[in-house]
């Protein structure tokens, strides 16, 4: 450390006694300023592609024919666009019925923990009552828990009820159980961050504490809200595992299971339709995320998440 | 109800303490749902999988009988599950270090104020809203042997190998698909923690000649290790969760060298209906999760600079 120290005050002047270690970058006059910055914009550029090609090639090769997306080298814009793909797309599967359930799925999954999660947050932050804690710590306890650890007895579960093949287990477990834990988690995180005045205020006004919490602090957790909605919506909407333990006929898939099903009869992908699918699939999402970017990443960043 | 509510004190007082028991009732009435549906999907799902783990338990031959520790010790001669941990071992070792570097790396560079950084940052976060089915079937289709990336290679006069084919190299295709998808999450945590250092210190130290690897590891580390922290622990329990990449892009070939624990934990369960043993792999997981979540929780005194 003090070595170090020695050195970086001594750089002007050189070799001035046994520099520790060769360093022959301390040997120029080292620039004051930073690296320039088109050579750091062009890093960026060049880290850019492994992130932007895969979603690029997606879309152009959904277009193309199943021999032209198999070129080398393969063609950055199909030679014939054509959207034959896409109408194969809804020919081979009950693709709008997939769409529409995993549409549907994930926004009631979204609403169902806005509203666990907000409650809950809001009564760890904001209430005292007996157990506080420890009830805490039983919720908690989802957030260590991958899905797969509990899947063996949650499809017991759901098999037993006679639930198997319905989209129920899909929408009642991810609310009540642990996906929602991290939501619970944020929104306490906020509610704590929320100024005890405005709590008083509302009682003195006469509000009980579901007035409070619906007419004052609900609407005030708009950013968190925000954050809750887009990540649950997000992880419903791109949920694997649990449809292809539950659901078994095609007309109950959801979209990520679905677009594995685009194969022939020897189990080969059938390429282009498979890529139309997935474009399908998203660039919905990828539209909404570029247009509302800046609450999609702030939200994510400013909640709660940063502890 | 002895004192007479003639003074207003202590009229107030009893109504507080009556607003206080109701408010207590409704704390517990708001937590109920959380609470209810963490012990019926969460506690009991945890119990009863200890439980199963004790039995012999196959779906198709409708077997159920209790074996006591029979399935921990088949565990123990299962070379698979052997070869399933250490992959699961390389793939977390090389997603956890290869995802916070990448992301440290893009968010310093993302910090540096420099023109297109909202550009940037949208297109390194855009692969985390993409489902990782749909990204992992692009890859699948870029890493085939004369696929993107090898035409890519091509171009520069390498010849890439046939990535999905060999044991390494699937290894490491699993992991790189992994990381781009989603390294833009950790990225952002990293770019919120490094915009709340005070500039102020950056520049004391700047005056007191300290250069930009300096100010690097002496402060701008320190300063982010509540985020390192999380962003750690929230990295090695989701690398250990990874199955749809796995399922989608090589089914955990080729020979198994990334069959990951739980895609061997599916695969017991849901291909061989060996749910008794596929519940003991799931008590192994869950141990290994928590023993590595406190292990980082434990160490944080050592290197996290201040506590969250």
């Amino acid at each position: 450390m003090k070595s170090d120290r020695t050195v970086a005050h001594d750089l002007p002047v050189p070799e001035k006694g046994p520099a520790p270690g060769p360093r022959p970058a301390s040997a120029a006059p080292r620039r004051r300023g930073r690296i320039r910055p088109w050579i750091l914009v062009a890093v960026m550029a060049l880290l850019a592609v492994p992130f932007l090609f895969p979603t690029w090639w997606m879309a152009t090769s959904s277009m193309k024919t199943t021999s032209e997306i198999l070129r080398v080298p393969p063609s950055i814009w199909p030679d014939a666009p054509s959207l034959e793909p896409y109408t194969q797309v809804f020919a081979l599967q009950p693709f709008a019925q997939q769409y529409w359930n995993s549409l549907y799925i994930a926004v009631i999954v979204t609403a169902g923990t806005i509203f666990v999660a907000s409650l809950a947050g809001y009564a760890f932050a904001r209430i005292q009552f007996p157990g506080a804690n420890f009830l805490f710590v039983v919720v908690l306890v989802g957030l260590l828990i991958p899905t797969e650890v509990t899947i063996v007895p949650l499809f017991r579960m759901v098999n037993s009820l006679g639930l198997i093949d319905t989209h129920w287990p899909l929408v009642v477990i991810p609310i009540l159980g642990a996906p929602s834990v991290l939501a619970t988690f944020i929104m306490r995180q906020f509610f704590l961050g929320l100024p005890g005045e405005l709590e008083e205020a509302g009682r003195m006004d006469g509000l009980t504490r579901w007035g409070i919490f619906w007419r004052i602090a609900f609407p005030l957790a708009r950013p968190a809200i925000a954050a809750v909605a887009i990540f649950t919506f997000l992880k419903s909407w791109n949920m694997y595992l649990e449809p292809i333990v539950f659901l078994s006929s095609r007309d109950k898939f959801t979209l990520p299971q679905a677009l594995t099903q685009y194969v022939d009869a020897y189990g080969g992908p059938i390429w282009n339709v498979q890529l139309a699918a997935t474009t399908l699939t998203v660039i919905p999402v990828l539209v909404v995320f570029v247009i509302a970017q800046r609450h999609f990443i702030q939200g994510l960043a400013q909640t709660g998440l940063k502890g | 109800m002895t004192v007479l509510a003639t003074s207003p004190r202590a009229d107030r007082r009893q109504r507080r303490s009556a607003w206080r028991r109701r408010d207590a009732a409704t704390g517990l009435l708001f937590v109920s749902p959380a609470v209810l549906g963490s012990l019926a999907f969460v506690i009991a799902p945890l119990v009863a999988v200890v439980w199963f783990s004790l039995h012999e338990w196959n779906v198709l031959a409708a077997t159920f009988t209790f074996e006591g520790a029979g399935n921990y010790e088949r565990m123990l001669a299962d070379t698979s599950l052997h070869a399933a941990l250490v992959a699961s071992g390389w793939f977390s070792l090389g997603l956890v270090v290869l995802n916070i570097s990448l992301a440290l790396v893009l968010a310093v560079l993302l910090n540096q104020r420099l023109p297109g950084t909202t550009f940037f940052r949208v297109a390194f976060f855009s692969p985390v809203v993409v489902s990782i089915v749909a990204w992992t079937i692009v890859w699948g289709f870029l890493l085939q042997v004369d696929g993107g990336i090898n035409s890519a290679l091509a171009a520069v006069g390498i010849e890439g190998p046939n990535w999905l084919r060999g044991n390494v190299t699937a290894m490491v295709a699993v992991v790189v698909v992994q990381l781009f998808k989603n390294v833009g999450l950790n990225m952002i945590l990293f770019l919120s923690a490094l915009q709340s250092v005070p500039e102020e210190i950056q520049e004391a130290a700047t005056l007191d000649g300290a250069g930009p690897w300096r100010r690097f590891w002496s402060i701008t580390i320190p300063m982010i290790s509540p985020t390192l922290l999380l962003v750690s622990i929230l990295t090695v329990v989701g690398s250990l969760e990874t199955f749809a990449l796995i399922d989608v892009l090589t089914q955990g070939g080729p020979s198994n060298s990334t069959t990951v624990l739980v895609y061997y934990l599916y695969r017991q369960a849901f291909e061989f209906n060996e749910f008794g043993y596929a519940s003991a792999i799931a008590v192994l997981l869950f141990t290994i999760v928590l023993a590595l979540t406190l292990l980082q929780w434990q160490t944080r005194k050592r290197w996290v600079f201040h506590e969250v």
